[in-house]
This record gives C-alpha cells, sequence and structure tokens, in this order.
C-alpha cells in the first residue's frame, strides 16, 4: 500500500469513526436520560446542517465553484418531503412514519437533483463571481416561488397551484404560500440523521477517491489541462453539482419534517452564507473538517444563548479567531510539532491538510 | 518548395501536399495534416496558410522566433481555438466544429509552455487522469465500490506507475505534483499526455528550464518514447540542439506564415531562416 493511499484510508476511517462515536455516545444520553433538553433538540438540525457542509464542500472544496445557493436546495427538498409526507398520510392514509420518512426524503433528493440539473445546465457555463451570483439569484427565486406555491388534498387527490382561490374550500393544506408547509407531522428522528450523515460521508468521500472524483479535482486545478486530456468539463462540474444538490435535498426532507411547520424565509441567502462558513471554516476539501465546523457552529449560538445580546457578538469573534489562527502559519506548525508524536503512531506523515484533498 | 536531403539518420521524402515525411512511414495515413489552416483575431492574421503533414512515427520541429505563432498552431491543432481558414485532420479525420475534448480523444495530447499540472494532487493522480479515458467506470461503481471500481483501480495504478517508470519517477508516485523540481514537473507533463493514448504527441517547449545535461536525456527519452510507443511528436523549442539532434521533418514560422520547410541540414543553410532569426546583415539591408 503506498503511503498516499495509507493516509486516504486514515482519513477516511478517522471521520467515519468521529461521527460513529459521537452517535453512540448520544444515543447512549439518549437512553440515559442525561442528555438536556436543548442538546437533544439541536440532535437533528446538527445532522442536517452537516450534510449541509458537506455536500457543500463538494461543490466548493472539490469541484472548486463558488455557490452561494445551496440553501435553496435544502428548501426544495424540505417543502417536496413536508407534501409527500402530508400526502400519504392524508389521501393515502400511510401511518408507517419511518416508511414516510424514508419516501419523503427520497423524494426530495429526487427534486432536488432535477432542480440541481435545470439550474446546472446554464449556470456551470459560467465562471467564478458569475456563477456565485447566479446561484444567490436561484437561491432568493426558490424562496419566492414556494412564497405562491399552495398545494393541498382534496379528496385524495394533490391539488397544486399559484393563486389560493384554485384550492377547493375544505381541503387539507399542505403548502400554504407564504405560510409555508402547516401541520406537518413531525417524523424525524436522529437515528434517520445519523444515517444521512453516513450516506452522505460515503457517497462523497467515495465520490472523491474514484475516477469521477480525481477528474472534478483535476478540473479545479486546472481547466485547460484537464479538457487537454480528454475530460468533459461540464460533465463533471455537473455531477458535483447534481450530487450536492441531492444531498441537500434529501436532508431538507428531514429538517422540514422535523418541526411543525416549514416557512420559505427559513431558507435565505444568510442560511447559504451560514453553510458557506461551515465550509470554509472546516476547510475547504476537508471533509472532517466540515463535520466538525457544521456541529460547533450550530451548538454554539445555543450555548451562548446566556449572553443574550452580546450572543452574535461573541460568535462573530469566535469565527474570526478561528479563521486567524487556522491559517496563521506559525501556530500551524506549532500545532504539527504537538501532533507529530500522534502522527508517528500511525506509521506516516500526514499532509497537513488532511488526506482527502491531495 | 524546400529540396529534399539526407539527414543523418532519416531519409525524408516529399508526400503530395507539398510536405516531407520520413521514408518509414510513406505508406501509412499520416498522422497530421494541415491544409491552408488560419486563425485571425480581430482582423490580426496570427496564423497564415500553414500546411504541414506529419507523418506516423515522425518526430517534426515547429521552430521560429518569439510570437511567430507556434503555440497558436498547437491551439488550433488541439481545438482551443477554432481556425477561421484551412482544415486540420487528425488520422485522417477532420476536426472541423469539435471541441478539445473531442480532438484528444481523436489522439493528440499536449503539455504547456506554462506548465499546467494539477498541483494539488499527487504525481500518480496526475497521471491517472491521463488514462481517464483509456480505463473507465462509472461514478455509481466509483460510489458504491464495485468490484469492478477495485479492478479498474488497479489496473490504473499499475499503468501510471509503467509510464511513470519512462522517466525513472516511479518514486515519485505519492508526492504532490506542485512540488516537484521544475523539470520532473516538465516530465511529469509528459508521462501524463501518453497516458491518454495518444497518435500525436504535442510537446511545447519541453527543453525549457533545464540545464545542458537534462536536455540530453530529454532528447535520448524522446526518442525512446517514439520507438516504445510508435507515435508522432511535434514539438516547439528554442534549444536548436535539441531540434536540429532529433527532429526529422522541421517547419519554421516567422509573422505566422511557414517560412522554411525541411531537414535540419535544410534548414541551417537556409538564408531566410538566418535572416528570420538574425535579422539581414548590414551591407544587404543598404
Amino acid at each position: 500500500m503506498t503511503r498516499a493511499k495509507r493516509n486516504r484510508l486514515i482519513y477516511n476511517c478517522v471521520t467515519f469513526a468521529v461521527v460513529i462515536i459521537a452517535f453512540i455516545v448520544l444515543q447512549g444520553m439518549i437512553e440515559n436520560k442525561t442528555i438536556t433538553r436543548a442538546l437533544k433538540g439541536q440532535l437533528i438540525p446538527i445532522c442536517c446542517w452537516i450534510v449541509m457542509a458537506v455536500s457543500l464542500n463538494l461543490v466548493i472544496g472539490i469541484s472548486g465553484e463558488l455557490s452561494l445557493g445551496h440553501a435553496g436546495f435544502m428548501s426544495v427538498g424540505a417543502f417536496t418531503g413536508a407534501v409527500i409526507s402530508g400526502w400519504l398520510l392524508n389521501a393515502h392514509g400511510m401511518e408507517n412514519e419511518t416508511l414516510r420518512l424514508v419516501l419523503a426524503i427520497v423524494g426530495g433528493g429526487i427534486t432536488a437533483g432535477i432542480t440541481g440539473v435545470i439550474i446546472g445546465i446554464p449556470v456551470l457555463r459560467l465562471r467564478g463571481d458569475y456563477l456565485a451570483i447566479v446561484t444567490l439569484a436561484f437561491g432568493e427565486i426558490i424562496r419566492n416561488l414556494v412564497n405562491v406555491t399552495y398545494i393541498a388534498v382534496a379528496d385524495g387527490h394533490l391539488v397544486f397551484s399559484f393563486l389560493k382561490k384554485n384550492v377547493p374550500d375544505g381541503a387539507r393544506m399542505l403548502v400554504d404560500g407564504a405560510s409555508g408547509a402547516v401541520k406537518i407531522s413531525k417524523i424525524s428522528t436522529f437515528t434517520m440523521g445519523f444515517i444521512l450523515v453516513m450516506v452522505t460521508l460515503i457517497v462523497v468521500l467515495n465520490l472523491i477517491n474514484s475516477r469521477s472524483g480525481r477528474a472534478i479535482k483535476a478540473i479545479r486545478d486546472n481547466r485547460i489541462a484537464a479538457e487537454s486530456m480528454g475530460v468533459p468539463v461540464t460533465k463533471y462540474k455537473m455531477m458535483a453539482f447534481v450530487t450536492a444538490s441531492v444531498l441537500a435535498g434529501m436532508v431538507g426532507a428531514l429538517y422540514g419534517l422535523n418541526s411543525s411547520t416549514v416557512v420559505p424565509s427559513q431558507f435565505t441567502f444568510n442560511q447559504s452564507i451560514n453553510v458557506l462558513v461551515f465550509v470554509v471554516l472546516g476547510g475547504l476539501g476537508n471533509v472532517l473538517g466540515s463535520v466538525i465546523s457544521a456541529t460547533l457552529l450550530t451548538v454554539l449560538p445555543e450555548v451562548l444563548r446566556a449572553f443574550a445580546d452580546y450572543r452574535m457578538l461573541v460568535y462573530a469573534v469566535v469565527l474570526i479567531l478561528v479563521m486567524i489562527f487556522t491559517n496563521n502559519p506559525t501556530i500551524r506548525s506549532f500545532a504539527d510539532r504537538l501532533l507529530a508524536p500522534v502522527k508517528k503512531l500511525f506509521g506516516g506523515r500526514r499532509s497537513d491538510k488532511g488526506g482527502a484533498q491531495a | 518548395m524546400t529540396e529534399v536531403k539526407r539527414h543523418s539518420t532519416t531519409k525524408m521524402v516529399p508526400v503530395p501536399s507539398h510536405s516531407i515525411v520520413p521514408e518509414r512511414d510513406l505508406g501509412q495515413q499520416p498522422v497530421l495534416e494541415t491544409n491552408h489552416l488560419g486563425i485571425e483575431f480581430g482582423g490580426l492574421k496570427a496564423v497564415e496558410d500553414f500546411n504541414l503533414t506529419i507523418g506516423k512515427t515522425e518526430i517534426a520541429g515547429l521552430i521560429g522566433p518569439n510570437g511567430a505563432g507556434k503555440t497558436t498552431v498547437f491551439n488550433l491543432i488541439t481545438k482551443v481555438y477554432e481556425p477561421t481558414n484551412g482544415t486540420v485532420l487528425i488520422n485522417g479525420k477532420d476536426t472541423k466544429g469539435m471541441n478539445i475534448v473531442q480532438a484528444s480523444r481523436l489522439g493528440i495530447a499536449r503539455t504547456f509552455q506554462n506548465i499546467r499540472l494539477f498541483s494539488n494532487m499527487t504525481v500518480e493522480d496526475n497521471v491517472r487522469i491521463g488514462l481517464h479515458n483509456q480505463i473507465r467506470y462509472s461514478m455509481m461503481e466509483g460510489i458504491l465500490r464495485l468490484p469492478r471500481y477495485w479492478t479498474k483501480e488497479k489496473r490504473m495504478h499499475r499503468e501510471a506507475l509503467d509510464l511513470l517508470s519512462i522517466f525513472d519517477m516511479q518514486d515519485l508516485a505519492d508526492v504532490q505534483a506542485g512540488s516537484l523540481p521544475y523539470g520532473a514537473q516538465r516530465r511529469l507533463e509528459i508521462v501524463r499526455a501518453l497516458a491518454t493514448n495518444p497518435s500525436l504527441l504535442l510537446l511545447d517547449e519541453p527543453a525549457a528550464g533545464m540545464n545542458p545535461h537534462e536536455t540530453e536525456e530529454l532528447m535520448e527519452n524522446i526518442i525512446k518514447i517514439r520507438d516504445q510507443f510508435q507515435i508522432a511528436i511535434l514539438l516547439i523549442e528554442h534549444d536548436m540542439n535539441l531540434v536540429m539532434g532529433i527532429c526529422e521533418g522541421i517547419c519554421v514560422l516567422n509573422y505566422g506564415k511557414i517560412i522554411a520547410k525541411g531537414t535540419a541540414d535544410d534548414i541551417q543553410n537556409n538564408p531566410v531562416v538566418v535572416e528570420a532569426y538574425l535579422g539581414k546583415r548590414k551591407e544587404e539591408a543598404k
């Protein structure tokens, strides 16, 4: 086994181990009832933001395209999931919550994937700033589109309209325009969140260490050289973009079914930027980093609730400090020296940014 | 056109398209044929009426003063630019309307004047990108780690190391490409291009930045590559020792036009070429 291969294997194992151990510990805490209420309520959102961060990392870190509309895909998934779950329950009387949740997640992934293809075709022809601007606009378009969408179940049929008056009286509203998806039956579970995180990690880590993933990285590193090696650029950019949007859609369904109402304004530009912060903080192309930073930055605002008014201020300062410390070469080399004995234990030197990036 | 003389090793013979190819390639389909190839950038004729034929196993050179349009010719052949006039035939196939990827699949591979490696990836992964269209499996097979993934990855690994061994670089397989020394980066670019299984290899200043010893080694390797892979090589180079030493047919470009074609001897003795490089003699200028 070559050194690069071993490092990659160690990196992947550490990533999975961190997630699995965290799940087992938390699951144990839930059984023992030693978990705080606040943390318990955070578990599913943490899973959601981990998946969002890892999938956005695929677009930004691995494929090298700045996408600012990632929350848009999450919103597509959330509303699709809410509609599918509500429709199955109200029109078909499906009581099995797990099956409904799985179908909602699959449906959310599919619709977000289709949206990803539709957006990707024009958008991925653009580069750099333009791509960022268009994806940003897409996020806003989705939000405004949902704002005027009315979906209801009437007599066992799904009614879809952009005008509320078209919805017959007495129909069970699923998506009520700007009020969003209403009266959702909360069926999301932490276990499903964990499964989604694992699926995301498997998909993303296996993808970047395969032929397709190498092609995606090659395009990021040097587009012209990749093309002249016979790598079709649009195909592979699209592959990364659509994979990320499918994952975002799946987790969007989980997120939507975790609360009784979902409103379109939950998925604004700010939310996309939030996910971007997770990615940048965790390190571009570093999957484990995304997992950790998404977890910390989801928990942090809650922990800082005690500071009330100063909460966002402290949050911002923490962010700035972390950015400075992780990017300072002196501090990094100091940290590397501290970690050297640990690395020796594994018998190989790891590049300081982790194997997945290499 | 220029008369045909004996090169030290190869006999060059004329072909119908007013070009010359090595005698051994005469019966074979030429790898590259360009007819009246030209491109204009907003009225500026960067390349004009460029006719060149390269035999199946020929090592050809493209030389000329700075700004003569040599790299533009490469960009026309590899379809970075769509020519405004004329045609490019690769192995007899017209490349009109093709893009870079399609041209690459026809069997063209190139290196770049300013090195363009995938510098954040390892040396081996760079070569594996070259193998992208040679050894294939789908995205799903990769994500689900199906048996095909393992067999194909193993084959990729073996072939990548085989290719790297041409330049004795197999020990560097795990090194980040961007951290290689300059000469090794140039060699890696050649290996990566070879991995695409080309029939025509375009080298854009392969010896730039190399010391005389390294250049000597490179010359041997270029001949070795040609013999081993039985491919044609067209190279742009300013190092005349390299060009005159290994190129069988040489084409001189100035201001976008071919000013001379022929063997090394022809070119060295051609007054037009000397003038393009060194300018007119004082008494002649008067």
